[in-house]
Parts: structure tokens; sequence; C-alpha cells
């Protein structure tokens, strides 16, 4: 019998099983940032074990309220600047090389395929775009990984989403993962792995993959994982051609990780890709998905683009090349959050900033900030919004605020015409 | 070992989230102690007042499927601990909420639907109160004059979280 990609991570990394069902792995990348690990460091300074596994595999950024709105985001600032300084965490990214996590970390070619990732944020899952398993995890297991480099877990089951097919001009990865969460439901995945397989996914790009991956949390999912190849191998090169002899090599070297053609799922769901259309939530939890078509006049107060979900040049892109020569509607703001200073710099570069500037956009630095209620974008009581993150949960951004997910590409349409709307008729 | 067992809080409704239990807002707050008037401020649910007796004397809450879901804050487990709450009965959990839980020596336990549905009928009772056992794996509760007991499933390693008093002691021991 095969093996799924999980199943092969679990395997290479088993330290023990204390119980049956219950595995510990070894972890090859902690990542950390400033809301879920201080609590962590203070608990290890008062347990007087003040010391890290591995100060080379734990990574760690400031970027959910970036730069520090007020003493007590300061104060978690520093507790996590002073921990990486004095544990000598060379990869610590502080304000001005700052950004969404889960999209600096990748960028910066920390996680590889087979990999074992965690995190205290739910949308590691992310990382599994890379043939990785990554699992978002609390403070005391983020704790334990920074302490001792393991992780305990139930293994999970793999549901195999096949994609196949072309997608339809206006519909994107953000389209796909929220029609199947729809389908699913918010605990459809749970204590699953979502593997992402199929001929659509083999022609997605890594950024459309980390969309796909980030969104599995919201099934539920304890990672989403896609198969590592040629796309994975180029994406990495950068930082990996002193590995390997060629590109070839690793690609040979990472498909180790791809699962066996044998392998057993749980459940296997097929979408056909061709049928897909462009959707939106409505109401307050992700598993409530219609198609933008059966909107009617559902006007938006703001238009938030970014985060770890679709913040992404790639998405900069699709939502630029709607807005191009047009304007916000009236009713609405906008605002823009690239989701890393390389992505911000990128993006000037190909003068996407002037088309969101022209069209009434304000652009904000690389921060999590309004998705999660923080800052940069706060919804006020009854207040809608049109955002490309990944939790319409009641209140996420603001108290009394309202979320619609949607693709870069419907959030833009939206933005011009100040209530949900398709973006085909722009494509 | 923490106790788990007293007046129970009913929340009848599946999928309720972490930002839910403890909005996003609040975890610029460095100490546990901190979240306390704060628990469970963004739920909206019939008859449910965050700031209520209730809630202020509960030590078990009791809901539906899902519960826990969305954010992997441990805030959730913190401020649930901080107001003496340490044991959630629900019929299912996210996976990150219910590790949280017993990572930090509290229980997270899962009851089929129809145990679930004889439980919530004590919704209405002013002295609904539930007392768990861990090492036996069985819960009693009792209101309006009846009492019913029910026995769980509880993994080895959870178990051995609960007892341990949580994971950190229990990993530094170990590995």
């Amino acid at each position: 019998m095969g093996k799924t990609t999980a199943e092969k991570i679990f395997a290479a990394h088993l330290v023990d099983e204390p119980f049956s069902g219950t595995k510990v792995l070894r972890l090859d990348v902690v990542l950390c940032h400033e809301i879920t690990t201080p609590i962590a460091i203070d608990d290890l300074i008062v347990r007087g074990k003040d010391r890290v596994f591995d100060a080379t595999k734990i990574k760690a950024v400031i970027d959910h309220v970036t730069p520090s709105k007020d003493s007590k985001t300061a104060t978690q600032a520093k507790i996590l600047r002073d921990w990486a300084r004095r544990q000598g965490i060379k990869d610590f990214f502080d304000v001005g090389a700052n950004g969404v996590c889960h999209a600096l970390f990748p960028e910066k070619g920390f996680i590889r395929p087979g990999n074992t990732v965690i995190m205290g944020d739910s949308h590691t899952c992310t990382h599994g775009a890379f043939g990785a398993f990554a699992a978002g995890v609390g403070t005391t297991d983020l704790e334990v990984g920074i302490l001792k480099g393991v992780c305990a877990f139930r293994e999970p089951k793999t549901i195999r989403v096949n994609v196949n097919g072309v997608l339809p001009k206006g519909v994107y990865a953000k389209d796909v993962v929220l029609t199947l969460i729809g389908q699913i439901g918010v605990n459809g995945a749970t204590d699953r792995v979502l593997e992402f397989r199929g001929s659509t996914i083999d022609t997605m790009t890594m950024e459309s993959r980390m969309t796909l991956c980030n969104m599995a949390i919201e099934a539920g999912g304890t990672s989403g994982i896609c198969m590592p190849d040629m796309t994975t191998v180029e994406y990495l090169w950068p930082f990996t051609q002193g590995e390997f002899a060629s590109k070839q090599a690793a690609l040979a070297d990472y498909q180790q990780w791809c699962s066996d053609s044998d392998a057993s799922y749980e459940q296997t769901i097929e979408i056909d890709a061709a049928q897909l259309v462009p959707v939106a939530t409505y109401n307050y939890k992700p598993d409530q998905v219609k198609p933008v078509t059966e909107f009617t006049d559902n006007k938006v107060d703001q238009i938030y683009l970014g985060s770890c979900t679709n913040g992404r040049l790639e998405d900069l892109r699709i939502a630029a090349q709607i807005l191009k020569g047009r304007k916000l509607a009236d009713n609405v703001r906008g605002i823009l959050s690239p989701a890393t200073p390389k992505i911000y710099r990128d993006a000037m570069k190909e003068g996407l900033i002037d088309i969101f500037l022209d069209a009434g956009f304000c652009v904000t630095n690389s921060t999590c900030g309004a998705c999660l209620g923080m800052s940069n974008g706060v919804l006020a009581d009854g207040e809608v919004c049109a955002s490309t993150t990944n939790r319409n949960f009641n209140g996420r951004m603001g108290k009394g605020g309202m979320v619609h997910l949607m693709s870069p590409a419907t959030a833009a349409a939206t933005a011009i015409e100040g209530k949900i709307a398709d973006p085909r008729p722009y494509l | 070992m923490k106790t788990f067992g007293g007046p129970v809080l009913f929340l009848d409704r599946a999928d309720i989230n972490t930002d839910e239990i403890i909005p996003a807002k609040y975890l610029t707050e460095i100490t546990k102690q901190d979240l306390k008037p704060y628990i469970l401020e963004d739920l909206k649910l019939d008859g449910f007042d965050p700031k209520g007796p209730k809630t202020k004397n509960a030590r078990v809450v009791v809901s539906r499927a899902n519960f826990g879901c969305g954010s992997s804050r441990e805030h959730a487990p913190w401020v649930f601990e901080v107001n003496d709450i340490t044991a959630v009965v629900a019929e299912s959990f996210a996976r990150i909420f219910r590790q949280n839980m017993f990572n930090c020596g509290m229980a997270a336990i899962e009851l089929p639907k129809a145990d679930l549905d004889l439980i919530f009928s004590h919704g209405n009772d002013a002295d609904a109160s539930m007392s768990i056992d861990i090492e036996a794996q069985t819960l009693t509760m009792s209101g309006g004059g009846k009492q019913k007991s029910f026995s769980f499933e509880l993994s080895p390693f959870d178990k051995a979280l609960v007892m341990a008093g949580g994971w950190v002691d229990y990993a530094d021991t170990k590995y």
C-alpha cells in the first residue's frame, strides 16, 4: 500500500508514539509572530527554560500590528524582538523588512517539500503548498516547539480534492477553495489534510496554490497540501541552487514526497474547473458561499485587498488589471496592503501601485491589520467590507461589521460598482 | 490537576468560533488574567449575556458541533480558564482549540448529539450542574431534580496531558 504525502512526512519525522494514535514529530521549521509568541516566551522565562531548540530553524516576524499602534502592541513587538536577539534568531523580520507571515516566509525560501512546519497561527496550513505538512497550533504547542523542536499530532487522514480542467475567465484559486468549503462545510476537513490534485492545480502558480492551502483551515483542515513539481522547484530555485546540481535534480529529490499512486484516501472530491463561477460569502461563516451573480444590490462600504490569502503580487496584478483607468465608487473606500515589502516594491515597479492610487485606494504597509480587526481598516458597527481575506466571522474586521470573502478580481469589480459585482465583464 | 465541574453555561449553537470567544482586539493583552472581562463578548445568541450571572457562575460550557473553530488563539481556552471554566462539552471540536484545551490541562469532551440533547434539556434549570470524572471518563448532569450520567471517550494522550497539568512539563521531561 502506498503512502500519501502527509503519511510520508509523518513517517520520516516520527520521534515517538507515546500512545496509540498520537505521533510526536520532529519539526523542521517553527514560525513565530508577535501575537501568539510573547506569552510562550514569558512562560519559558517563568519556567526557567528561556532557550530554543535550534535558532536556525526558528523564524520570527512582527506582522499582525505593525508598526505598533499603542503601548500594548509595542510591548508585544519588543518581547519578540528582544527574544530573537537574545536567542540569536537571525531570520527575524522587524519594521521595514516585515510582512504578513504566510507570504513573507515562503518568499524567503524557508519552506521546502517534506518539511514539518508549525506556527501559532491557524493559517500556517498555507505552507502545504510546497508539499510540506504545515499546521497551525496554539501557544503551548508553539512553546514546546521552540523549546524542544517537536509537536504532537493525531495523524490526520487525507481527503483528496481533484480539480481538473481550465478555470473559466474571472475564476481563480479563491473561487475554487471557497466553492470547496461551501460543499464540505466549516468542519468538513477537521483532523484531515486536504490534498489538492489535478490538472488545474498542476498549472497553478505557487501563489495560487498558497491561496488554496491557506483556506484549508476554514474547512477545519490541519494542512492543505500540493504535490511538489517543477513550479515548486522554480519558485525555490533562488534559494536552492547551491543545494542541487540542476533543477531536475531538485525535482527528483522533492518528488520523493509526492503521494504514491496507490496511496489510499479517506475520501475523494471531484471538482470540474470548467463549471466554476466567481463566488463570494454571505452571512458569517466561510462555508456560506454563493455565485456573485446571486448577489443583488449588496452595497459595501470598504474594499480590502491583502492578507496571507490574497495579498501577493499575482493578486495585485489581477485587481489592477480591472481597476486600471477606473475609480472607486463614491460609496466605498479602498485599502490595499501588499503582503510583503518585496510585493510592494515589485508592484510599484510594475506600475500597479499607481493604478490603485489613481483609483482612489489607500496603500498601507504590509500587515495583517484589518483582516482580524486589529488596525489599518477596522469596520464600524453596521459596515460591510468586500475582502480578499479568509474569515467572515461576525465582528472579525470590527465589532458589528460584516465581511464578504471573494477573489481579488471580484473585490476589484466590487470596488468600481460599490456593490458586490461580477468581475467577468471587466476582463 | 484542575477540578472539572459546577454550574453549566449552555451555548446552543454549532460552529462557535474563537473570535466570538475572545475578539482579536484583546489579543494584545500580555497576561491571561487581563483577558477575563472579555469572555464571549462577540457571541450573539438568543438569551445569552456575556456579562450575565450565568456566564460568571459557570464552570463548564456545553455547546454543539465544531466548537472553537477559526483562529488558533490559545487566548480562547485561557479566557475560559481565568473565568474558572475548565471544561467544554460539545458534539465536536475544531482541532487546534481541542488540543489547546488539553495542552493547558483542561478538558474538551465530545459526546454524541443524542447525549447532548439530553444535557441541553436542562438548559432552563436554574440549578443545572455537571460533575466530570476524567479518570473514570464519566460525567453526571443534574438539575431540576433529575440526574443522568454519561460516559465519554478520551484519547490516552489527552488524558495524560490533563493528569500532567499540560504539555510543556510533559514534553520537557520526555523529549
